[in-house]
């Protein structure tokens, strides 16, 4: 199992039948492919609907339903369509349970910077800011480390994406929880130790009593 | 008074210098037979507000190609990179949104609302020059809201009134962007007679639309 589909796996685990989920594009998306049996997470589209499907099968492509990545999708029986203005309500307004998005880096306040690194990647923030800010629960995925340099830092020193919203941190390494007195290492993947995420990692991290393999 | 017009008709609408909202989400319900005839018009200096600048060869991105554009407000630029080159160059002025501001910012434009309080932007550079509020000891920023001269939008079925229903995602910025200009244009894939459109199906109401263009009359 590579390490995306690792991290993936151990986000579905988080989510709760019922939960409205927003995925972000990459990583993130992989979520979707691991949701439990018996858990009915309703997907959201922030282009404008709920119901969020899997890819088409050939030939059978709508070219006016695609996800917020510009890649063609379908939507489930359940779903429904909206404007802009309404789905954006659903995610400002707390009707998103969860949201799970990538980061360029995350520090000990929960604050985020993924969205630009000023003179070589300025995309735009998209919707990114707008659901750190909405959602109940913010989900980190992401590699652990950037070719080796730590991603989660005591303080973000790309520009923010939003102060102090990110409430769960998960790594091919390492589970972390953000709280008000400071990361909390919660579970280390199989083979790697306490020392190997301390040093993937430049913010202080504060070791739970009851530390945990994790589980996908 | 008929509502259907030829493309001609249609392009005396749009001049230099205009502000202009454009319907879609990387080039859905983007109303791509306008744009091909504005890049054809050769009409520039345009101010662009939408959800993003398609793909170099879709939609909105088109017209950045083609230098017809000297600004752009809009959430996200990252699948069209003449944006960002024409950005770094000076040559664009780029005025990043968070999404769902923009989508309330047009929202209120068209609704008579002079702006709104949100916590999205906090403690980021979305609020370098915005004004807090302070309710109940929750800061807001506060967004002003965004009109146009004019708004371009894609319909799916458009009746000869104007009334249109929007298929699937390709309704997003649309219906929003047909409330807050002064002149409304919408570019409809089919165009059907009155009374075709159930109104209950309905999505933006013909009272906010001014001239139709497409179909296969």
């Amino acid at each position: 199992m590579d390490s995306k589909e690792f991290i993936a796996r151990r986000i579905a685990k988080e989510l709760k039948d019922g939960d409205v989920v927003n995925l972000g594009i990459g990583l993130p998306t992989l979520v979707a492919n691991y949701i439990p049996e018996g858990v009915n997470v309703i997907l959201q589209s922030e282009n404008g609907f709920i119901g969020l499907g899997q890819a088409p099968e050939a030939g059978k492509e709508d070219k006016d339903i695609v996800n917020a990545g510009a890649q063609l999708v379908t939507i489930k029986k359940a779903g429904a369509y909206f404007d802009s203005a309404t789905s954006f309500g659903i995610i400002r307004g707390g009707h998103v349970h969860a949201t799970v998005l990538g980061a360029l880096e995350v520090d000990e306040k929960g604050n985020l910077a993924n969205h630009m690194i000023p003179g070589k990647m300025v995309p735009g923030m998209g919707g990114a800011m707008d659901l750190v800010n909405g959602a109940k629960k913010v989900i980190i995925a992401m590699i652990h480390t950037s070719k080796g340099a730590p991603k989660i830092l005591k303080k973000c020193r790309l520009p923010l994406t939003a102060v102090g919203k990110v409430g769960l941190i998960v790594t091919e390494m390492a589970v972390i929880e953000v709280t008000p007195h400071g990361l909390v290492l919660k579970e280390i993947a199989p083979g790697i130790s306490v020392e190997d995420v301390l040093k993937g990692t430049e913010a202080d991290l504060i070791i739970d009593d009851e530390l945990k393999i994790m589980e996908v | 008074m008929d509502k259907i017009k030829t493309i001609d008709e249609i392009m005396l609408h749009i001049k230099d210098g205009m502000t202009i909202m454009i319907g879609g989400f990387m080039g859905v319900g983007t109303p791509e037979r306008i744009i091909d005839a504005i890049v054809d018009s050769g009409i520039k200096d345009l101010t662009i507000i939408a959800n993003d600048t398609g793909f170099p060869s879709i939609g909105i991105g088109r017209l950045v190609v083609n230098k017809q554009v000297k600004k752009v407000i809009a959430s996200h630029i990252g699948l069209n990179p003449e944006t960002g080159h024409q950005m770094n160059s000076g040559e664009l002025i780029v005025e990043l949104v968070p999404q769902g501001t923009l989508a309330e910012q047009i929202r209120c434009g068209g609704a008579g609302i002079g702006g709104f309080l949100t916590q999205t932007g906090l403690g980021t550079t979305v609020e370098e020059g915005k004004q807090k509020i302070n309710i109940k000891g929750t800061e807001y920023l506060l967004e002003l809201a965004l009109k146009a001269d004019l708004a371009l939008i894609g319909g799916s079925i458009v009746d000869k009134q104007g009334n249109v229903f929007y298929n699937a995602s390709t309704r997003n910025f649309n219906p929003l962007m047909a409330t807050a200009a002064d002149v409304v244009i919408v570019g409809a894939e089919k165009i059907v007679e009155v009374g075709e459109i159930d109104p209950h199906h309905v999505m933006t109401p013909s009272i906010f639309v001014d001239y139709i263009y497409g179909g296969k009359k």
